[in-house]
């Protein structure tokens, strides 16, 4: 068999921040018409390099070849001249125009005379059609879904005549059933001889989808593979450089409630909706794990249990009694709630504060880390140190600026700021999200240790493995709405995913 | 051009560039000089001695800074908490006009009137930007705008004043306030120098503000909000709280300009109090990094420049301006100088 032609040649790529290697002689060949996936841990070099490739960073050392043109560096331009298109992670849409709009911007001079919308319109329904991306050219893009969103920015790549698509994490906002539908896309889209580099850290979706693997690890090309001639745990090997197992954990044996919503209501905030009516227990010894795609009413639950917001409607009981009315993230914390953001960058930390900082920034008002107003930095000293060893937070010492570790690291110094408090409800938000799976498996010990301790632990997850994986019993949410309780083992993927796409519900709203 | 953040900033990078900054504006000032038609080396030696050259200008010197040490805290503080402050020479007038009020009024009991006019003083500066920061925290009113027209609305006020009901029976008509009484003015720290204990109350309140800052919890508190308001609320903190007594220390401090002018130096209010001692504070703070202590510092760099340009101007006839544009350049030299001690410049 005759290879097809390379489109994209990264050869012997190599980039570094000071003393850092971020990217140390990468070679990577893209063919028409093949899946590359990209795999590796945060960390690992991923970013930098498509960073390179699209000209935001120029590499100290190598090439770049597209379809046998060399590529300049720092030039972001070039990349897109080429045929290169990428779907960010975050979408780069404006929501105030529309589809078709968002499609043709910057693909005009500026000053052009008119522009040719007929033509535009087209060429946009023709390719939606090709590609079974369904979606109305003329709609705002801000009244779309995530999905929808998403074919906007595949269609937008496509329009320019992208023969090389690169994809960064891209079911990360999608169902399963969406993201069932963006597979079947890329299908069509290399069996008409384009490529496409899809990025992420869920191997079985890699798996299912890409033809050639290749791994990086610390900045190095750790391995590539065949997909047809690997298996999950092989590649997971690959990414951390040792066999991940994971054994499903002994359940849970659940006690009292220590938290129940009890019809709440809040309200709907940045176009995210509010619960609705939301019931939910939360005991003892138990994960509760909440599945649904993000955007559906997970911020508000975390903010209520966080102490953030309060019921609108309907009544929050914490250990069977009626919840503080000054509900704040400090009543929160007096009574006995742990708390592991979503968004541990900008809400859980504070960047150029230092571990020590950071380890009592819930606890600096009570003993023993002040008295009278007075902080006793010696005993938080010693406080962020015994937090460093226990939970193996990989530091140079307590007082290094939090922004200069891992997102693993700082989330293991945040668990143990949670943890070492003895929680009686802990709410994990998204809190392995970005991180290696070293790191994983440590937060999901914690997690089950912590509940194992008697905690009442709330996970909420876009994850569906994690949520499966790791909960001795689940609730899905659609649009604020919190379905009933599914016990362990009691619905299939298609079945949650079903939950999760709005059906089901009794109270339909 | 890019600019690229270093994670650790070698010691020559963070020493290095501000010295470098020094040195510019020190070209920049013998350029202005020499245009002016002066010799650059003597306008400078000039400025030098004038501002340090006998114990009688190194007094001139300190009494100058004693304003901006206050106003420069208020900055700092405020400006640490991420509350924009611009408000200072408002807080400063305000400051002055209880210090008069109470120090008019017959007591007869000097020591615990002094007291009183200083927390007066306090109270009212306080209560100045008390109010533009309930604005911010409960309708989202943009502060630098409130506090920089609180300025202009505390100048007309201070001009009625000094016009009407404040105004000296025995002043010939000017329009300055009745002084206050004799008893009731700071003490010299050294007899028979001008150095009034204003200076001294100066770098106690930055001591205190220091401490505050780096031990209690209400400092922590305010660099946290500063820093990342959202983490902090979610850690616990009450935000708001925490910004209205961030107003309440700043406009305190600011207010103690003005008590320590009156009380100090002037012995009653005028309209030109402070040649803006209020916004210089503002430049104070930023040079010194928002740091209590620094804030003495550059308080004494800026007196010394104003003082030695003064003197300077007597003899070498270059107009006292430069030292208007030597604070401007030098300030702008300083703010480049941090920014390329953090940052690499990167070109591609």
């Amino acid at each position: 068999m005759t290879l097809a032609p390379e489109v994209l040649r990264l050869d012997q790529i190599t980039k570094r921040f000071g003393a850092l290697v971020a990217n140390d002689a990468i070679s990577l060949v893209l063919r028409a018409g093949e899946v590359v996936a990209l795999l590796g841990e945060n960390g690992a070099g991923k970013t930098t390099l498509m960073n390179i490739l699209f000209g935001q960073y120029v590499a100290d050392q190598g090439s770049i070849t597209a379809f046998g043109q060399p590529l300049p560096p720092g030039n972001p331009g070039a990349a897109l001249a080429a045929g290169i298109g990428m779907v960010h992670q975050h979408f780069t849409l404006a929501d105030h125009l529309s589809v078709l709009d968002n499609i043709m911007l910057g693909t005009r001079p500026l000053w052009s005379w008119r522009l040719n919308r007929r033509a535009a319109h087209d060429k946009v329904r023709a390719l939606a059609h090709d590609f079974g991306l369904a979606v109305d050219p003329d709609a705002r893009v801000g009244g779309l879904g995530v999905g929808q969103r998403q074919r906007v920015e595949i269609l937008k790549a496509l329009y320019r005549d992208a023969r090389v698509l690169i994809l960064d994490e891209p079911t990360a906002v999608l169902t399963p059933q969406e993201a069932d539908a963006l597979f079947t896309t890329l299908r069509r889209m290399v069996a008409r001889g384009l490529s496409v580099i899809f990025i992420s850290h869920k191997l079985h979706e890699v798996m299912a989808i890409a033809d050639r693997c290749v791994v990086l690890r610390h900045g190095r090309v750790a391995g590539e593979v065949a997909t047809r001639a690997t298996s999950p745990a092989a590649l997971a090997a690959l990414m951390v450089g040792a066999e991940v197992l994971r054994p499903a954990p002994p359940p849970g044996t659940a006690g009292l409630s220590r938290m129940r919503l009890n019809g709440v209501t809040t309200p709907d905030a940045e176009g995210a909706p509010g619960l609705k009516a939301a019931m939910l227990d939360l005991c003892a010894g138990q994960i509760t794990g909440i599945a649904g795609v993000s955007g559906n009413g997970q911020a508000a639950l975390s903010d209520l249990v966080s102490g953030l917001i309060r019921p609108a409607l309907g009544r929050l009981d914490i250990a069977g009694n009626p919840a503080p009315a000054r509900w704040t993230p400090a009543a929160a914390l007096a009574a006995g709630v742990g708390r592991i953001p979503e968004d541990r960058h900008k809400a859980g930390t504070i960047a150029d504060f230092t571990l020590t900082e950071n380890a009592v920034l819930e606890t600096c008002r009570d003993a023993p880390f002040s008295r009278a107003g007075w902080i006793n930095w010696r005993a938080a000293r010693a406080h962020a140190t015994a937090i460093i060893a226990k939970y193996d937070v990989r530091c140079p010492g307590p007082d290094t600026r939090i922004r200069l570790l891992s997102g693993g690291n700082m989330q293991k110094l945040i668990l143990g700021r949670v943890l070492e408090t003895a929680p009686v409800v802990v709410l994990a938000n998204q809190p392995v999200r970005g991180l290696d799976i070293g790191a994983i498996s440590y937060v999901h010990s914690q997690l089950i240790a912590a509940r194992d301790r008697g905690a009442a632990v709330l996970l909420i997850s876009e994850d569906l493995d994690e949520v499966m994986h790791l909960s001795d019993v689940i609730h899905v949410m659609s649009e604020g709405r919190i379905s009933a309780p599914i016990p362990r083992g009691g619905a299939t993927v298609a079945e949650l995913g079903l939950r999760m796409a709005g059906e089901g519900f009794a109270h339909a709203a | 051009m890019r600019l690229e953040p270093i994670a650790n900033p070698s010691a020559a990078r963070r020493y290095g560039f501000p010295a470098l900054a020094l040195a510019a504006t020190v070209l920049v000032a013998s350029i202005l000089s020499w245009i002016a038609g002066a010799d650059p080396l003597a306008t400078l030696g000039l400025i030098v001695t004038g501002a340090t050259g006998s114990r009688l200008a190194i007094l001139e010197t300190l009494n100058r800074a004693t304003p901006l040490i206050f106003t420069g805290l208020a900055v700092a503080v405020a400006f640490r908490a991420k509350l924009w402050n611009i408000g200072a020479e408002a807080q400063l007038y305000a400051g002055a006009v209880m210090t008069v009020v109470i120090g008019t009024s017959a007591w007869g009991m000097a020591w615990l009137q002094l007291p009183a006019m200083a927390l007066a003083a306090v109270a009212a500066g306080a209560l100045v930007l008390l109010g533009p920061v309930i604005l911010k925290t409960r309708f989202g009113v943009d502060e630098v705008v409130t506090t920089l027209l609180f300025n202009f609305i505390m100048l007309l006020f201070v001009s009625w004043l000094v016009e009407g009901p404040m105004k000296d029976p025995a002043g010939m008509g000017w329009p300055k306030s009745t002084p206050v009484d004799r008893d009731l003015r700071l003490p010299r720290m050294v007899e028979g120098l001008r150095l009034h204990w204003g200076f001294g109350l100066a770098v106690l309140a930055a001591l205190l503000i220091w401490l505050m800052q780096a031990r209690s919890v209400l400092g922590f508190e305010m660099r946290a909000v500063g820093q990342n308001a959202r983490a902090a609320r979610f850690s616990g903190i009450a935000v708001t709280s925490v910004l209205l007594k961030t107003a309440l220390i700043s406009g305190g401090l600011a207010a103690l300009a003005g008590f320590s002018e009156v009380a100090g130096l002037k012995g009653h209010l005028t309209r030109d109090l402070s040649p803006g001692f209020g916004y210089t504070g503002i430049i104070v703070a930023m040079l010194a990094l928002l740091h209590p202590i620094g804030v003495v510092v550059a308080a004494l760099f800026v007196a010394g420049i104003f003082v030695g340009s003064d003197s300077m101007s007597r003899a070498a006839g270059v107009p006292t301006y430069i030292a208007d544009m030597l604070l401007a350049v030098s300030l702008l030299f300083m703010v480049l100088a941090l920014g390329l001690a953090r940052y690499r410049v990167a070109w591609t």
